[in-house]
């Protein structure tokens, strides 16, 4: 075992945090939307939200590799724009891991507006608070164990991720090598005892994850918030 | 405080139900709606709100229109409070949170949240969860909230059904008082006749999502055509009376030249009380009956027959210039030989005069 390097460890932290991010900007008004619109697209849209949980990585990363790629529709865009590709980038890394979490963030999101339903807005519009401040002050803090769940599930998850960040990421130290692929490398360099430091990590790490989400799933059901 | 002018003229459609209404309601102190379930009576209040969006054509309300055929001024745009059935008070904000989320309208008239607090006596519930409210305790703050937000017209979907009789008892005395207290009109959805008889002074009747009748409550309430048997409501009518005095739990009440003593804890002497009298509360005698222990009698006159079910008919009798009715049996009215136009007297039976 050569000296181990932690970048691929930071990257991957880094990749998750700005990942979660942009997945509750998007998430958030989708989840929404899906929980309180009553017509038929409503069905198809949850149905694509969900394919990530059960297509291939490979798939998901090939077609974001056609659509990311300088020839692509949104890869040239971002070629116009930033004279940068999208693919084999930072960048197209957070876009393969928003897509591909989506359904982590959107599932526990729509659920939490669900459950918290229209009562409380009714009774929120009645005492004049406009629809943006009764989200903000009634649904948000009523769908706060929504809110852990997607996060904390879609950050494990953009950690774990390995067939779509090979395919639209590739192998590039300090841009889009992560974690999981570091440890792949070291296997396929027969390296075991660094893929055993990073692995063990990410188990430990993932375990501790769900764990915590678990314990403040049951604090916040028990303390009633 | 001047009646205000609240103009109705909407309609809406759902695959089993549908209703249209065209009224135009001086809203003054409380006015009750009745009907039974699915009469559509929530819904309407809904639609007052602002909250049902299926609902087309117009409400006004003094010189603001509210809707106008698809355009709907949006709840938190329109000058209406709110309480709902069951509360939904806001379950991660104290009392005092869900109070001071109300956001008093512009051109309101401001009360002071102290004031709204001392009236609903709130004081010693400030800091607490609405969890750990009793029924009766929510519906308090529900109240008080909805002020808090200074509202033109107050509207309350059947704020106490869901509570036990105590709780009920204990929080009706705040909702009668509310016109006078905080000027403000109020429209009282209830299924439960005797409430709507104590709280109300006018009654609009709803069945299948129509008008049946509007206009004075003690009028309303006694006509038996409205509620069929199967709606499960109770026939009666109302009569109003004078506390002429109270003594042991007992109160002397006029009606007209007669009186009645019931088991009375509310009313003080010389005000007027509204009690709502059930018709199989009252038995009809020939001649003024001696040895009974049903105290209250009165001289009556037979007005109308109506019939009721296989076996019973609804005598609508007149005590002075009031109405009482009385449910008796097609054999009785037989062998009795009833009919309108002939001198009776009514027993009331005293439990049935007991107010809520």
């Amino acid at each position: 075992m050569g000296e181990l390097d932690l970048g691929p460890v930071w990257l991957s932290l880094e990749l998750a945090a700005v990942t979660v991010v942009v997945l509750l900007l998007i998430a958030t008004p989708l989840a929404w939307w899906l929980a309180f619109t009553r017509t038929p697209a409503r069905t198809a849209v949850e149905a694509v939200v969900a394919l990530p949980l059960v297509l291939p990585p490979t798939v998901l990363g090939f077609y974001l590799l056609i659509l990311l790629g300088p020839a692509g529709p949104i890869g040239s865009l971002w070629v116009d724009l930033t004279d940068t590709t999208l693919t084999f980038s930072f960048a197209g890394l957070v876009v393969a891991s928003v897509l591909y979490s989506l359904p982590f963030a959107v599932q526990p999101l729509q659920s939490a507006f669900e459950a918290v339903g229209r009562a409380p807005l009714e009774a929120a519009a009645t005492l004049g608070a406009s629809p943006l401040e009764a989200f903000f002050r009634v649904a948000s803090p009523l769908a706060l164990r929504g809110y852990v769940s997607a996060a904390v599930l879609s950050f494990a998850h953009t950690i774990g991720e390995f067939g779509v960040v090979l395919m639209v990421g590739g192998n590039i130290p300090g841009s889009t090598k992560v974690v999981s692929i570091a440890i792949f490398e070291h296997v396929e360099t027969l390296d075991y005892a660094s893929a055993h430091v990073l692995s063990a990590g990410l188990l430990v790490f993932s375990f501790l994850v769900l764990l915590a989400v678990y314990l403040l799933n049951r604090r916040l059901k028990l303390g009633r918030l | 405080m001047t009646a205000a002018r609240l103009d109705i003229a909407v309609s809406l459609s759902r695959p089993s139900f549908s209703l249209v209404v065209q009224e135009t309601l001086h809203c003054e102190g409380i006015t009750a709606i009745i009907g039974p379930n699915g009469s559509g009576k929530t819904t309407l209040l809904r639609i007052l709100a602002g909250l049902e969006q299926g609902a087309s054509g117009r409400v006004s309300f003094e010189n603001e229109y509210w809707q106008l055929g698809k355009h709907r001024v949006p709840p938190h745009k329109r000058g209406v409070g709110y309480v709902f059935q069951e509360g939904r008070l806001f379950p991660h904000l104290t009392v005092e949170g869900n109070l001071k989320f109300a956001r008093p309208r512009p051109d309101g008239p401001r009360f002071a949240f102290d004031e709204i607090v001392r009236a609903l006596k709130l004081e010693g519930l400030l800091a607490r969860r609405p969890a750990t409210l009793s029924g009766g305790e929510q519906q308090r703050v529900a109240i008080g909230r909805a002020l808090l937000r200074a509202p033109r017209l107050l509207l309350m979907d059947e704020p106490v059904s869901a509570l036990d009789t105590a709780s009920k008892r204990e929080i009706l005395p705040y909702i009668e008082a509310l016109p006078q207290t905080f000027g403000v009109p109020v429209l009282y959805v209830t299924h439960d006749l005797d409430e709507a008889a104590r709280v109300a002074r006018e009654v609009w009747a709803l069945a299948d999502g129509r008008t049946a009748a509007r206009g004075d409550a003690a009028e309303v309430l006694e006509r038996i055509d409205l509620w069929p048997p199967a709606a499960g409501a109770e026939a009666g009518a109302v009569l109003r009376a004078t506390v002429l005095e109270r003594e042991h739990g007992m109160a002397t009440l006029g009606l007209g030249e007669q009186t009645l003593r019931i088991p009375f804890a509310a009313g003080d002497p010389r005000t007027t009380v509204r009690l709502r009298v059930h018709a199989r509360d009252v038995a009809i005698a020939t001649r003024r009956p001696e040895g009974l222990s049903i105290r209250n009698v009165l001289a009556a006159e037979i007005l109308r027959i109506d019939e009721a079910d296989e076996v019973h008919v609804e005598v609508l009798l007149a005590v002075d210039d009031q109405r009482l009715r009385a449910s008796i049996t097609r054999e009785a009215l037989a062998e009795l030989g009833l009919e309108p136009g002939r001198r009776v007297f009514a027993l009331v039976k005293s439990v049935a005069l007991e107010g809520l």
